[in-house]
Parts: C-alpha cells; sequence; structure tokens
C-alpha cells in the first residue's frame, strides 16, 4: 500500500466523524448564544459536566453497568433458544410442524404490549426486564437462522452428501456456515431490538439503570442528565452494532461482499 | 428440508478399509449395469440400462436434455436409488468397494465458499481428511491442476475455468477407481473448455480411472472417449467405438467425420424443430 492511498483511506475513515463533531459545534455555538432555550436542550458542555459529576459519584458507571449487565442477558436467553429453535426448525420438518406455528402466533404480538402482564408477574425486578429482553431477541434471531438453514445452497448439500460427509461434518462444514450469513442479519437485528425493549422497560419500571436514571432526572427537570441517558444509549447501541460488525467481517471473510474490491479477479 | 445423508456406495456392497498404497490399487473399477430402471413419479426416465462399461475405459454419453443421461450417472453415484436393475463396481460379482472409490464432477464447480481453494480440495478426501499426509495429497493435485500457488484464496476470487480446475482436483484427490463427470465443462468458454479437456486427458492417461463423462458436446464426446454411447428416452440406442489414436487433433477430418456421423443419429429421430 502506497503511503498515499494510506493517507486517503485515514481521511476516509475520518469522513464519517465530520458530521457528528460538525452538529455538535453548532449545537454548543447556538446554546452559548441563547438561540436554544437551556430547559429545551442545554448545551454539549454542561451535559459533558453532568457526566462528569455522575461519574464521580459512581452513580454513572453503576447505572451504566445494570443496564448493560440486564442487555447482555436477556440477550444471551432469547439468543440462544432463538438460535436452538431456529437451527432444529431448519434442519427437521417434524421440529418445525410442531414449533413453527405456535412461534408465529406469539411473534405476532408486540412484545412491548406484555409489559403490564410481565409487570403483574414478575413486579418491576430484574426479571421483568430480562425476559421483555430475552422476548425481544429471540424472533429475530430464530427466524434468521431458520431461513439462514433453509436457503444453503442444495447443491453444496448434495455435493457434501457425494463426497461421504457424515450428517455432522455435513452440519459444520457446510450447512452452518452457509446459514452464517443470514444469521449475522438476525444478531445485528436483534442487538437493535435489544436495546429499544431495554430502554422502554427501564423507562416504566425500574429502580436502577440507565433509563431510570433519565426518568429521575425528569423529575428534577435535569435535562441535561436526559440529554445524557439518550446520547448513552445511542453509544451503547453504535458499540453493540460495530461489534457485530466486526464478528461478521471476521467470520464471513470468505464472502466477496467483505473482501477488498481489488482482489477480485474477472 | 430435512437433511438426510443417504449411505452412498456401500448400499450395494459393504464398505473395507482403506489399503495403503498398492500396485495398481487406484486402477479403474468395471462398471456392470442390468436392468438399470429410474421412474420420478410416472415418469419413466431411464427402462432398463444394460452396460458394461471395461476397467479404465473413458465412456462419453451423450443425449438429448432430459434423456436420462445425467440420472444414470446419479444413481451411479448413490445420490437417487433405482427403482429396478441394480449394478456393481468391479468384474467380480460380490466386489467390494471403499468410500471414496467413485467421485464426480459437477456441471457447476460447487466448491465450499467459506474453505480455501486448498480446504476445498481435502473435502475430496472424505473420512481420510484427518490422515498425516491429507495436507500434501490436496497441495500435490493441486499442483497437477496447476493451482498451487492460489491455495490460500477463497473460491470467489477465482475465474469460472479455475474453480472448475479445483473441482476437478478434489474429484481427483481420494485417487477415484471410478470418475463420473456431468457435464462439467458445460459452463465455460470455448479455450477454457479445451484446455479443461486436455488437462482431464492428462490425468485419466496418468491414473487410469474409469472415466464416465455425460456431454452435450459430440466433439467433446469424440476427442476424449473411448466409446460414445447414445442414450435417447431413457435406453441406450447407439454404442460407437472411437478407434482414433491419442491425442486426437481437434477439428481433424476423422473426429469431424465421427462427430457428423454421431449427430446424424442424433437427430435421425429428432422431429423438425426440436431441441437436442
Amino acid at each position: 500500500m502506497t503511503l498515499l492511498s494510506a493517507v486517503t483511506r485515514q481521511s476516509e475513515k475520518l469522513t464519517q466523524w465530520a458530521l457528528p463533531i460538525g452538529i455538535i459545534v453548532v449545537w454548543e455555538i447556538l446554546s452559548l448564544a441563547g438561540a436554544i432555550p437551556l430547559r429545551v436542550l442545554p448545551a454539549p458542555t454542561a451535559v459533558l459536566a453532568a457526566a462528569w459529576k455522575l461519574m464521580l459519584s459512581g452513580e454513572l458507571v453503576r447505572d451504566i453497568w445494570v443496564s448493560f449487565w440486564r442487555a447482555i442477558v436477556g440477550f444471551a436467553i432469547g439468543g440462544s433458544v432463538g438460535f436452538t429453535l431456529g437451527l432444529a426448525n431448519g434442519l427437521s420438518r417434524r421440529s418445525e410442524r410442531i414449533f413453527d406455528s405456535t412461534l408465529q402466533m406469539i411473534r405476532n404480538i408486540p412484545h412491548l404490549a406484555l409489559i403490564p402482564l410481565v409487570i403483574l408477574w414478575f413486579g418491576i425486578d430484574e426479571e421483568a426486564k430480562i425476559f421483555l429482553v430475552a422476548l425481544g431477541v429471540f424472533f429475530p434471531i430464530y427466524i434468521n437462522t431458520q431461513h439462514g438453514i433453509r436457503s444453503v445452497d442444495p447443491q453444496l448439500i448434495e455435493m457434501g452428501q457425494a463426497y461421504g460427509m457424515s450428517p455432522s461434518i455435513l452440519f459444520w462444514r457446510v450447512i452452518l456456515p452457509g446459514a452464517l450469513p443470514s444469521i449475522f442479519v438476525g444478531l445485528r437485528y436483534a442487538l437493535g431490538i435489544m436495546w429499544l425493549t431495554l430502554i422502554v422497560a427501564e423507562t416504566i419500571s425500574a429502580s436502577s439503570g440507565i433509563g431510570y436514571m433519565a426518568m429521575q432526572a425528569r423529575e428534577f427537570l435535569l435535562v441535561d442528565v436526559v440529554v445524557l441517558s439518550i446520547l448513552i444509549y445511542a453509544l451503547l447501541g453504535k458499540l453493540a452494532d460495530s461489534t457485530a460488525r466486526f464478528l461478521e467481517r471476521w467470520c464471513l471473510s470468505w464472502h466477496p461482499a467483505f473482501q477488498p474490491a481489488t482482489e477480485v479477479e474477472t | 428440508m430435512t437433511i438426510q445423508v443417504r449411505r452412498r456406495v456401500d448400499d450395494f456392497s459393504a464398505p473395507v478399509p482403506m489399503p495403503g498404497k498398492i500396485e495398481g490399487w487406484n486402477d479403474g473399477l468395471a462398471v456392470t449395469i442390468h436392468q438399470l430402471r429410474k421412474s420420478f413419479a410416472q415418469n419413466q426416465v431411464l427402462r432398463g440400462i444394460d452396460l458394461h462399461i471395461g476397467a479404465g475405459e473413458f465412456v462419453a454419453i451423450v443425449g438429448r436434455s432430459g434423456c436420462g443421461k445425467s440420472t444414470l450417472l446419479r444413481l451411479l453415484l448413490g445420490l437417487e436409488r433405482p427403482s429396478g436393475g441394480h449394478f456393481r463396481f468391479g468384474d467380480r460379482p460380490g466386489h467390494t468397494v471403499s468410500p471414496g472409490a467413485i467421485r464426480i464432477m459437477f456441471q457447476e464447480p460447487r466448491l465450499l465458499p467459506w474453505a480455501s481453494v486448498l480446504a476445498n480440495v481435502e473435502v475430496g478426501l472424505g473420512q481420510e481428511r484427518s490422515a498425516v499426509n491429507a495436507r500434501e495429497r490436496a497441495l500435490a493435485t493441486l499442483r497437477e491442476v496447476g493451482l498451487e500457488d492460489r491455495r490460500e484464496h477463497w473460491p470467489s476470487v477465482l475465474s469460472g475455468g479455475q474453480k472448475q480446475r479445483v473441482a476437478l482436483a478434489r474429484a481427483l484427490v481420494g485417487r477415484p477407481r471410478v470418475l463420473a463427470f456431468d457435464e462439467p465443462l458445460g459452463a465455460l468458454d470455448a479455450l477454457t473448455r479445451i484446455s479443461m479437456q486436455r488437462l482431464i486427458e492428462r490425468v485419466w492417461t496418468d491414473q487410469r480411472f474409469t472415466a464416465i463423462m455425460v456431454t452435450h458436446d459430440v466433439a467433446e464426446a469424440v476427442t476424449l472417449a473411448d466409446r460414445v454411447l447414445m442414450i435417447e428416452d431413457g435406453a441406450i440406442t447407439l454404442d460407437h467405438r472411437i478407434g482414433l489414436p491419442r491425442p486426437r487433433e481437434r477439428g481433424s477430418p476423422e473426429v469431424a467425420a465421427l462427430e457428423g456421423q454421431i449427430l446424424r443419429a442424433l437427430f435421425r429421430n429428432a422431429a423438425a424443430g426440436e431441441d437436442a
């Protein structure tokens, strides 16, 4: 790689940050000039100051940690159940006949509509939030895993059979890698649902977490803390998505979509 | 889709443990087919095929689309079950063949996109994939098809002809004794096709497996095969021995004459406008 192309690539990487940074700068200037009333939107520096204060008191770290933990646990439960059922129903017609129509019926219930019922069942304890996150994460993972398995090229499966692969080797070497692109679509979609569910659940019923922090701040008209919570959600969402994209890039490096264009030969 | 792995050739005979490298071990196997029939629902695709293919022979099967020639290969490979009749590999009845002795090269390369070129070749080793010399054997075979320097690449960066060469290496690496070709060159451009034909002829000359090639291209059949069979309506209607010395000159008068003769036979029963 030449120096010039290295510089170009670095500047391309920086380009994506130009717009958000620009927005923040304009926002700060408008706030300082008094064009945006503090009651509506505090200046970015004020939000930073609030973050610093909450950080010192330990509240911020504790709330982020609590939310993060709920997200991860819910995701792990919903994701693993969804993945397992997706595999089973993708591989076996019988399993699909038993489970699929029931699952499709449940899927049509908006999971957030269950909040009142979930509060009755679990109170406002951790179980309620984890249950909702798991339920929300379950369906994208389930559907995309099943779809991925179903859409593996039958010619490749036949090739595997013709070359004497046992069912387990066929699964590990042909079916699962073939389903991975679709599974990753489900994963990224599920991560979005995970944060969305958690935000709603925490703002409605919680005694800790970022959503709770935002609701408390609203009570005391601390607009800077409310904005801070929203920004933290945005950052956590971006972090989760970047992690998924990194994993995707790593696992699907064979996929033409993830290869540098120069390598392709015609 | 229910994924079921059918037992392959061993449906017809129990597998034997793989012997080590024995002199003459990977010589071709004779194929004897007796009254083989196959129907899909009401559609009778093969109506009693009787055929003996000698060990190490190169047989080309031509015929119109849908005449049942690919079905015959799929039956031999164990990818379909016969509706009637039987076949066996080897000269003696009850002869046992090891798994991997019968291999197929498909019309499409069917390489695993998520495996490197070398790993794709290793697929052809079947159960021997974990053997100590597996990698060396795969590399040696890849060298044979001239793609050793591509071993770490993904299949998606290869050209169509290169992909088929990898597929050929995968078919060859297990030292098959019968190699079936299901129109493997159908999708390639004319020049790549000729160089692939030369490659196939060379490895067949070296390894002396029994080759059964289904093709649309009568010229290809005449250039490569010892014997050209024609299947029409599920039955063998022509069995022509090609006595020309090898290597055969493409476009030479002898080849062209034979090609014309077989093409005429192919069109004899065809109504005007019917596709061949």
